[in-house]
């Protein structure tokens, strides 16, 4: 597997500096799973903030007594001071010597799923589509699993400002780039694309978008209230 | 007793803007009655703190943590005050990281990273928690997960050069793009809030940290 399309940096700084809300994390973290690459680069931007951190220049030191302070509080902690004999440091996870990873859909996406893509409850979506919506915590966002059959087009859409789309199975096509598993596709406002799944299995991916999205075919404009999309 | 908080590489463009402003009067439970100026203020060596939080760690040593007591409390309460313009909560979320350096200190590895960026990621989580925001993560023991396929000999040597390439990138960067960084890392703020704080266009902001995650990119890419 290897990964095209990634995390802008504009992006990656956001989530980087906790300055991004759940909704859009989700896909970001997702991706995260899925991409080594990415994570150097988000340790390398956590690097940088570490530097800044050294170079805040603090007027007021810690006194005599902010330190008692602290001494006492991880005395009472648990595992506190001399409690923990020589502890081990886990092993270096992430890094080679480890089965291939298995299974579809990675955290922290599966537990907001409650399983994997076998035990997903779909709604039809009309057109083929079909939907599961994902409930967060977070207003400014909505958060949806979509699957796309085979060969056809996501209803052809708008939306108002940012879409994130993470391919989690199979593929799509929009324009000319290709988006497989892995891959995030960031698209800004006013765009009108038109992402169509390749013909060789359906497509599943995570889409989260900033306000619901608007169909620009008539048709689905009309049930769309219906069927709360 | 007036705390200023300034970073030596940051300019401040506009001093009425609350991004700007000095958080005025720290308060703690007692006077300071000496200067306690001890190892705040020094400059420590990523190799020197790395040995240190992993005597803590591995040894449980107080008289280590001490040392980083001192040379991080200072910072995390100026990281807290940034946010959260109250210095009382300040206070409470720089002693609770502190709690949190102490008993996750296991948990370090010289290897991934530096002690800054580490005790930056518990801080920031912190800070996200105190306002009640989720920050979905990603977990490196889920089976589904997809691991760096590089040895992990490789990772370790990167590891730590990479902390002293980009302490000394940093140094590097431009004023105007270290200061769009420290409102985006510390302020946590928005980027077009750093673009009507500093009275530039939103492009210029979005520019302005491509530009310095390049360098970055390039001074890390250039050890390779």
């Amino acid at each position: 597997m290897t990964i095209k399309h990634h995390i802008s940096d504009a992006l990656l700084m956001d989530y980087a500096s906790g300055n991004l809300s759940e909704g859009w994390s989700l896909a970001v973290a997702t991706h995260l799973a899925l991409c080594p690459a990415c994570r150097r680069r988000l340790a390398a931007m956590e690097g940088a903030a570490g530097a800044l951190f050294d170079k805040i220049t603090a007027q007021e030191p810690v006194t005599t007594s902010d330190w008692e302070k602290m001494k006492a509080r991880i005395a009472a902690a648990p595992g506190g001071q001399g409690d923990i004999a020589v502890a081990e440091r886990p092993p270096i996870a992430g890094y080679s010597a480890r089965p291939a990873a298995t299974g579809v859909i990675p955290e922290p996406l599966r537990s907001y799923l409650g399983g994997d893509v076998d035990t997903l409850k779909w709604r039809a979506l009309g057109r083929g589509a079909y939907q599961i919506r994902i409930d967060t915590g977070d207003p400014a966002t909505q958060v949806r699993l979509l699957k796309i059959p085979a060969g056809r087009p996501v209803p052809e859409h708008t939306h108002e400002g940012r879409e994130l789309t993470l391919v989690l199975s199979g593929s799509f096509r929009d324009g000319n780039d290709l988006f497989a598993r892995g891959d995030l596709e960031e698209a800004d406002g006013d765009l009108l694309h038109t992402p169509t799944a390749t013909e060789d299995e359906d497509c599943i991916c995570l889409a989260v978008t900033e306000a619901p999205l608007k169909f620009s075919s008539w048709i689905v404009r009309l049930i769309q209230p219906v069927l709360k999309i | 007793m007036n705390a200023t908080v300034s970073i030596s590489a940051g300019t401040c463009h506009n001093n009425d803007k609350p991004a700007c402003r000095p958080v005025s009067r720290v308060k703690h439970g007692l006077k300071m009655k000496r200067t306690d100026r001890y190892l705040a203020d020094q400059d420590l060596s990523p190799a020197e703190l790395s040995r240190l939080l992993t005597a803590v760690g591995q040894e449980r040593s107080v008289e280590a943590f001490e040392t980083i007591f001192r040379y991080y409390g200072p910072r995390v309460r100026s990281f807290m005050a940034m946010k959260t313009r109250d210095a009382q909560l300040a206070e409470e979320l720089m002693q609770e990281t502190m709690t949190a350096v102490w008993n996750k200190a296991v948990q370090f590895d010289p290897a991934r990273g530096n002690v800054s960026a580490w005790i930056f990621t518990i801080a920031r989580n912190l800070r996200i928690d105190a306002f009640r925001r989720k920050r979905p993560v990603f977990d490196e023991n889920d089976p589904v997960f997809v691991a760096d396929n590089a040895p992990a000999a490789d990772v370790e040597l990167e590891g730590r050069q990479d902390a002293e390439l980009l302490r000394e990138a940093m140094e590097s960067l431009p004023a105007e793009q270290l200061d769009v960084l420290r409102r985006a890392f510390f302020d946590e703020a928005s980027h077009s809030t750093i673009a009507e704080d500093m009275g530039i266009p939103l492009g210029t902001v979005k520019s302005r940290i491509r530009l310095a995650f390049d360098k970055l990119r390039t001074a890390l890419e250039g050890r390779r």
